[in-house]
C-alpha cells in the first residue's frame, strides 16, 4: 500500500476533430473513433508497443457488442495488447470521469501511467428491436419443439419489427434535454441575447485558438476533417438572432445555434505520475488536484436537469479551502449556452446559495474573459462522452502554457441530473 | 508504382523484343538491404600514377569482406566494382594508365557494377598540367556513367591532401545498393574527425533525427530509412497532414509533430519540444516542400511566396535558430536540405520553385564552414525525377520521357533519395560538408 497519495499529472491529450452528425464520421465506428484517437495519442507521445498502466474510456450510446469497447479500441492501437482497460458511462460525464479515475489509481501508486478517454457517434447510433420481437426471438431460441418454434413466431406482429431507436430525453420524464433546459432557462431569466453573445464568443475563442496553432498537440485530423465541423469563425450575434427557438416553444429562447448540436468525436488524455514522466521524457502540463461528483432531483426535487456542477463546484471549493475566485481559467461545459449562464448566475444568487447550497454568502460571480478562452461544446460540438477529455487536455495546456502555479476549474453537465466537477493546476 | 516498361524489358519475351528494336533496357537496380554484402562481386583496385589511397581503399573492402584483384580476370567471377586511385596523376600523360584500369574492369562489371574514381581535387593543384589532368577525370567518370548498362554507376570523390580519414565512409555508400540511383556525382571531401567503431546495421543508432514533411511521399521514405537505420524520429509535418503524419511515425515507432514549419514561433516550438522530449538533437532533414507551379508571366503573389517561405525561408530561419539555441546543434550534428533538379537546371513553369531549390544549394554551401567549426556538416540532395503519388498523375507521355532521360533509363524511388540523406547524416560522413549530391540517375537535365 502506498502510504501517501500523490497528485497524478496530465501528459498531454488527443482528440479527432469533432464532426456533425451524419456528415465526416457517419460511416465510422465508436471502435473506430477511439482507436484511431488512442493511435494519435501513441505517435504523438512515442507509446508505440508500450503497456501503460490502464486505459479507461467509453461511450454514452453504445452498442450491445462494444461490451468491452476500450478494450477492443486498445487491441486495435498500437499500444501493446498486454494494456489493460475498461469501460465507464456516466452520459455527458464520461470522459472527466474517466480522467478522475485514472487520476486516482495514480495517486494511490496503483499504476503509473493511464489514459482516460471517451467517444461518441450519433451517426453510427445502436437500433435496437422492441420488447415483443427481443421477446419472442428469445423465445424462438429456446424452442424445443416445431411446434414451440410456430408459436414463439406467430406473435410476431408488423408492429413489432419497427426497432427502437436511441433518442435524446429523459427516461424519467420523456422530455428532451433541451425542454429540461428550457425550464431552467426560463426559471433564471437568461435572455437570448446572452445565450447568444456566449455562443458567439466560444466560436470565436475556438477559431482564435486554430489560428494560433494552440491545437496542433491537441488534435490529429481524422477522415479528412482537420478542424471541428461546427466550427463557425464568422457567426455573429446578428447571425444567430435569426434563428428560430429549438426548445421551450414559440417563446423559447434556445435555438440550434446556441444549444450543442449532434456529434461524432474521441478524446483521451495521458495521465501519469511525475516520476513516469520524467522517466520517459515526457512533460508534465498540469495535475489533477481534486474532483466531485453531484446529482440533483430533477424529477420531483425542483432542480433544473443540468443544474448539479452548481452542487459540486462549492463542496470541491470548501474541500480545497478555495472560493470561486481563485482561479485563473474556468472550463464550463457548454451543454446549452443557457447551462453555463444559468450556473453563472445560481452562483451569484443568494437565495439559491442560500437555501440550496446551504451557504451564508454567495458562492460569487465568475470573471468571464477567463471563461472557456479556447472556445467549448457550442463551437467544437459536444460527441457525449468525448468532451471531458477534450477540456481536460485543452485546459491543461492553457495552465501550463500560462505558468507554473496556475489553477483552473472544470465543471460538466450530464443527463440524469448529475454533474461532474474538477480541480486542475499546473 | 511500378515500373511496367522495366519490368517488361526484363521479362521474357520483353528483353527479346527490346533487344531486337534496339530500344533501352532500364536495369532492376541494386539496392540496399540490412546485411546484404556491400558488394556481389569481388573489387579491382587500381592505380593511376603514384597514389596515396591504394591502401585505404584496400584495407575499405577487406574490412567488409569484399575480395580485393589488383588485376582483371578476364575469366573469373563478374566484378562489383573498379576503384582508381588517381590521386598521383600529374598530368594529361597520366590519364592513359586510368583507360588502362578501367577498360578492362568495366568490361567485366556485373550488374549494378560500380566505378569509383579518387582523386585530389583541381583546385589544390601545383600545376595547370595537374589541375588540367584532375578536372578530366570529371569528364572521363561521367562519360563512363553514361557508358555503363544494367544498373551499373560512376562517382567521382575529389580528396584533399589532408582528408585522407574521410574516405571510407563515402566508399562504401558509393559502392553499396544505398547509392543505387546516384550516378554521374562529383563529391568533395574535406578533413574531419572520423569517428570509428560504428554500427554498420544501425549508423544512426541512438540518434534523434527530425525529418520535416514526413506524413508522406519522400518524406515518408526518410523517415523509414532513418528509424531503419537506428534513429528515433520525430516526424514533422503540417498540421493539416497529421493523421498519416500519426500513421508514420507509429509505422517506425517515432513521434509526430504537428507544425506548420513557417509560423513566427516554429523554430520556438520545435526547440522547446525537441529540449523537452529529448534533450537535443543530432539530425535535421529539411525535407517539407510544395509546388504551385504557373509560367511566370501568369505567376501571383500568393503562389510565389508561399513556396519560397516554405521551400526556402523555412530552412534558413529553421537552421539559424538551431544553430543559436545553445547546446542543441553539437559536435557531430548533420543537416540536410531537399534541393531539387529543378533548381540545377530550371524547369519551365517552376520559376518559384527553382529558385526556392537552388536557394537551398546556395544556403549549405554558405553554410558548411560554420558548421565545420562545431564538428557538424550541412549538405545538400537534389532528386531528379523520383516515382512518387505527384508523378503517378502526369500525363503517361511526359512521366514516361521525364522518367527516362537519365543514364539509368528509369525513375528513382523516394527511398534512394532516403539513402542518400541517411548515408550524409552517418557519423562516418563527418568529411562530406557543403556538398550537393543529386540523386537522378545521371539526368541529362542541368547535367
Amino acid at each position: 500500500m502506498a502510504p501517501q497519495t500523490r497528485k497524478a499529472a496530465i501528459v498531454g491529450g488527443n482528440r479527432i476533430p469533432f464532426a456533425r452528425s451524419n456528415s465526416a464520421y457517419a460511416q465510422a465506428s465508436n471502435q473506430d473513433m477511439l482507436t484511431a484517437t488512442l493511435d494519435g495519442l501513441v505517435a504523438r507521445f512515442g507509446l508505440q508497443g508500450r503497456r501503460v498502466g490502464e486505459v479507461v474510456a467509453g461511450a454514452v450510446l453504445k452498442h450491445s457488442r462494444d461490451f468491452n469497447l476500450t478494450r477492443e479500441a486498445v487491441l486495435g492501437s498500437r499500444l501493446s495488447a498486454a494494456t489493460p482497460a475498461y469501460d465507464v458511462q456516466q452520459a455527458c460525464g464520461t470522459g472527466l470521469e474517466a480522467a478522475v479515475l485514472v487520476a486516482n489509481k495514480i495517486a494511490l501508486g496503483q499504476i503509473e501511467s493511464g489514459i482516460a478517454g471517451g467517444v461518441d457517434t450519433t451517426s453510427d447510433a445502436p437500433l435496437a428491436v422492441g420488447d415483443d420481437l427481443r421477446r419472442a426471438l428469445i423465445s424462438l431460441n429456446n424452442a424445443k419443439t416445431v411446434g414451440d418454434r410456430l408459436k414463439a413466431l406467430a406473435r410476431i406482429r408488423p408492429g413489432s419489427l419497427v426497432p427502437e431507436i436511441p433518442r435524446n430525453a429523459e427516461p424519467r420524464t420523456g422530455l428532451a434535454m433541451g425542454e429540461h433546459q428550457a425550464i431552467t432557462a426560463r426559471e433564471w431569466e437568461i435572455s437570448r441575447e446572452a445565450q447568444d453573445e456566449l455562443t458567439v464568443r466560444s466560436h470565436q475563442n475556438l477559431a482564435a485558438a486554430y489560428e494560433r496553432g494552440f491545437f496542433d498537440d491537441l488534435v490529429t485530423p481524422y477522415l479528412g476533417l482537420t478542424r471541428d465541423e461546427n466550427l463557425r469563425p464568422d457567426t455573429s450575434v446578428e447571425k444567430l438572432a435569426k434563428l428560430k427557438p429549438a426548445f421551450g416553444g414559440e417563446t423559447g429562447t434556445m435555438t440550434a445555434g446556441n444549444s450543442t448540436p449532434l456529434s461524432d468525436g474521441a478524446s483521451a488524455v495521458l495521465l501519469a505520475s511525475d516520476e513516469w514522466a520524467a522517466e520517459h521524457g515526457l512533460p508534465v502540463l498540469a495535475h489533477l488536484v481534486d474532483a466531485q461528483t453531484a446529482a440533483v432531483d430533477y424529477v420531483h426535487g425542483g432542480e433544473g436537469l443540468l443544474m448539479a456542477p452548481a452542487y459540486a463546484v462549492p463542496v470541491l471549493l470548501a474541500r480545497n479551502g478555495l472560493t470561486l475566485q481563485d482561479f485563473d481559467y474556468y472550463e464550463i461545459h457548454e451543454a446549452f449556452a443557457s447551462t453555463v449562464l444559468a450556473t453563472l448566475k445560481a452562483w451569484e444568487d443568494p437565495a439559491f446559495c442560500k437555501e440550496r447550497l446551504g451557504l451564508d454568502t454567495p458562492v460569487g460571480a465568475v470573471d468571464r474573459s477567463k471563461l472557456n478562452v479556447n472556445g467549448s461544446s457550442l463551437a467544437a460540438g459536444h460527441p457525449f462522452a468525448a468532451t471531458g477529455g477534450r477540456i481536460v487536455a485543452s485546459l491543461a495546456k492553457q495552465l501550463h502554457e500560462a505558468g507554473p502555479g496556475k489553477r483552473g476549474l472544470i465543471s460538466i453537465c450530464a443527463a440524469g441530473g448529475q454533474g461532474v466537477v474538477a480541480i486542475l493546476e499546473s | 508504382m511500378s515500373d511496367w516498361y522495366r519490368d517488361f524489358a526484363n521479362s521474357g519475351v520483353g528483353s527479346t523484343l527490346v533487344k531486337q528494336l534496339g530500344l533501352p533496357r532500364p536495369a532492376v537496380l541494386r539496392r540496399y538491404e540490412p546485411g546484404a554484402p556491400l558488394l556481389p562481386g569481388p573489387a579491382v583496385v587500381g592505380t593511376a600514377g603514384e597514389g596515396r589511397l591504394h591502401k585505404t581503399l584496400t584495407r575499405v573492402l577487406e574490412d567488409v569482406g569484399v575480395p580485393v584483384l589488383s588485376a582483371v580476370d578476364a575469366d573469373g567471377e563478374r566484378l562489383g566494382a573498379v576503384l582508381l586511385d588517381a590521386t598521383g596523376v600529374t598530368g594529361p600523360t597520366d590519364l592513359a594508365a586510368a583507360r588502362d584500369v578501367l577498360a578492362p574492369a568495366v568490361k567485366r562489371l556485373g550488374p549494378s557494377g560500380r566505378v569509383l574514381v579518387l582523386a585530389a581535387p583541381p583546385s589544390d593543384a601545383d600545376s595547370p598540367a595537374q589541375a588540367a589532368a584532375r578536372q578530366a577525370l570529371e569528364g572521363l567518370v561521367r562519360s563512363v556513367a553514361k557508358e555503363l548498362r544494367d544498373g551499373g554507376t560512376a562517382n567521382l570523390l575529389f580528396v584533399p591532401a589532408d582528408a585522407e580519414a574521410s574516405v571510407p565512409g563515402p566508399v562504401r555508400f558509393f559502392l553499396s545498393g544505398r547509392s543505387a540511383y546516384v550516378d554521374g556525382q562529383v563529391v568533395t571531401l574535406t578533413a574531419a574527425d572520423v569517428p570509428g567503431g560504428e554500427d554498420e546495421e544501425r549508423p544512426l543508432a541512438g540518434q534523434v533525427a527530425v525529418v520535416t514533411g514526413a506524413a508522406r511521399g519522400i518524406g515518408a521514405s526518410i523517415a523509414r530509412v532513418m528509424a531503419r537505420d537506428g534513429a528515433h524520429v520525430v516526424a514533422v509535418d503540417v498540421p493539416a497532414a497529421g493523421q498519416s503524419l500519426a500513421e508514420v511515425a507509429n509505422e517506425i515507432g517515432g513521434t509526430a509533430f504537428q507544425l506548420d514549419i513557417t509560423a513566427a514561433d516554429a523554430a520556438q516550438r520545435l526547440i522547446g519540444h525537441l529540449r523537452e522530449r529529448h534533450g537535443g538533437v543530432d539530425v535535421v532533414v529539411h525535407n517539407a516542400g510544395i509546388t504551385r507551379d504557373k509560367l511566370l508571366v501568369n505567376m501571383d503573389a500568393a503562389r510565389w511566396d508561399s513556396v519560397l517561405a516554405v521551400n526556402l525561408q523555412a530552412q534558413l530561419d529553421l537552421t539559424q535558430a538551431l544553430l543559436d539555441a545553445e547546446g542543441l546543434l553539437g559536435s557531430g550534428a548533420r543537416v540536410v536540405g531537399v534541393s531539387s533538379q529543378s533548381g540545377i537546371a530550371g524547369n519551365r513553369g517552376q520559376t518559384n520553385y527553382a529558385a526556392s531549390k537552388a536557394g537551398v544549394i546556395g544556403m549549405v554551401r554558405a553554410w558548411a564552414p560554420t558548421f565545420a567549426e562545431r564538428g557538424a556538416t550541412i549538405n545538400a540532395v537534389a532528386p531528379g525525377f523520383i516515382v512518387t503519388e505527384m508523378t503517378a498523375k502526369m500525363p503517361f507521355g511526359t512521366r514516361e520521357i521525364g522518367s527516362r532521360i537519365n543514364s539509368l533509363q528509369q525513375g528513382g524511388l523516394p527511398v534512394d533519395v532516403a539513402e542518400t540523406i541517411a548515408w550524409l547524416s552517418q557519423p562516418t560522413a563527418a568529411g562530406v560538408n557543403g556538398q550537393v549530391v543529386r540523386v537522378c540517375g545521371q539526368s541529362f537535365l542541368g547535367a
